[in-house]
């Protein structure tokens, strides 16, 4: 049945937003720590496990896939009810602060995902 | 008429998965047509969407966009953290465990490294606008964070209301420029693969913008820059009101 396959994705997602929920508690701090994070996870070894010991069916993975297939109309509403009109007129400060913070880390991307990359040339020496 | 638009409310939910749909479908249909699928149609589909929020904004005074006008109240539950957060998290059931393994500590670092630059920026700009008080200064720093690191800093170490606001909009700001931004700088900085994937997703950390900018650039890439990005507002909010707002506070007042 599909919906076992939902009814496994709705478990990873509230276990791991519990996880979040604790650990920011654990760190005195109001927010949720990775919750999303760590369902996702869960889902990777969850949907590992069973389908090892066959027990997610084809029928289940349908379920699963379903939501993935609504992600980009997800993003599409989320876009449609941010505080665009709020943010744009907002004042040089914040489009300042909003910008160049940005630009810098985009462009300390390829710096770093290159140092993973050397991590890769020596084969299991930092790893394991 | 009233009794349409009381049928759009009540069924609100509905009324947003079609609307959503029309906008794809034209959005779509307006890649293959005018870009040639140069722009993808994801990418169009979320910058008309942004534009919708303008709109709605404009139109209502409110903070939900679109969701503000009456009859489209249900993108409030489509677009909202539970769907975008359950939708994320399906993503991963395509994702390779090796993979995110593989760039585990790459991950950690940028998750670091971005907060700190992020933060740092921010601040030196709020310095350089004329804030001067270590309170102004962290919140704002926050702010270039995420739009959720930025309001719950600054209540946490209570800085003024007009601060917190510009917190939040120098966030929603960065949010938007990440969405419109990563297709066109995707090839530059080499986001193709799943490590430089997470690699963003721990260095811009919004999950909104990530969530979208990766959306508009290869959906596959999708859960390798969340898996980052979701822990980005959570370690955000747990470094600006301490660690980085002791360090901001050794300088100013």
């Amino acid at each position: 049945m599909l919906v076992y396959g939902v009814a496994v994705l709705a478990g990873c997602f509230i276990a791991g937003q519990m996880i979040g929920e604790v650990l920011g508690r654990l760190l005195h701090i109001d927010a949720n720590v990775g919750g999303v994070g760590f369902a996702m996870l869960l889902l990777i070894l969850v949907n590992q496990w069973m389908h090892k010991r066959k027990l997610f069916t084809a029928d289940m993975d349908k379920g699963v896939l379903f939501w993935s297939n609504m992600y980009i109309p997800v993003i599409v509403a989320m876009s449609a009810i941010q505080n665009v009109k709020a943010a744009v007129s907002s004042g040089m400060i914040a489009i300042l602060a909003g910008i160049i913070p940005a630009v810098i880390c985009f462009m300390l991307i390829p710096v770093i995902a290159r140092m993973s990359k050397h991590n890769d040339v020596i084969p299991k020496s930092v790893n394991e | 008429m009233h009794y349409i638009s009381d049928l759009f409310i009540k069924n609100g939910f509905v009324v947003a998965l079609l609307a959503t749909g029309v906008l794809m479908y034209i959005s779509y249909w307006l890649s293959d047509k005018l870009t040639n699928k140069k722009i993808p149609g994801s990418a169009i589909a979320i910058f008309a969407g942004l534009v919708l929020a303008y709109i709605g904004g404009s139109a209502t005074g409110g903070k939900n966009g679109i969701a503000d006008i009456n009859v489209l109240s249900g993108f409030f539950i489509l677009g909202g953290s539970m769907f975008r957060d359950f939708a994320i998290v399906s993503t991963a059931f395509g994702a390779n465990f090796h993979e995110i393994k593989k760039a585990g500590v790459a991950g950690i670092i940028s998750l670091l490294l971005g907060i700190v630059v992020s933060f740092a920026a921010g601040a030196v700009i709020a310095l350089a606008m004329g804030y001067a008080d270590a309170r102004s200064i962290t919140t704002i720093g926050a702010g270039a964070c995420t739009f959720i690191v930025g309001p719950i800093t600054g209540g946490a170490i209570g800085a003024s209301s007009e601060v917190i606001t510009i917190s939040i909009a120098t966030g929603v700001i960065k949010s938007i420029l990440v969405t419109i931004g990563t297709p066109f700088i995707a090839k530059m900085i080499g986001l193709n693969n799943p490590q430089t994937a997470m690699v963003y997703g721990g260095m811009m950390g919004t999950t909104s913008g990530v969530a979208a900018g990766l959306a508009a650039t290869d959906p596959k890439l999708v859960p390798y820059g969340a898996i980052t990005a979701t822990f980005y507002t959570g370690l955000g909010c747990l470094l600006c009101p301490s660690v980085l707002y002791l360090i901001v506070k050794l300088f100013f007042k």
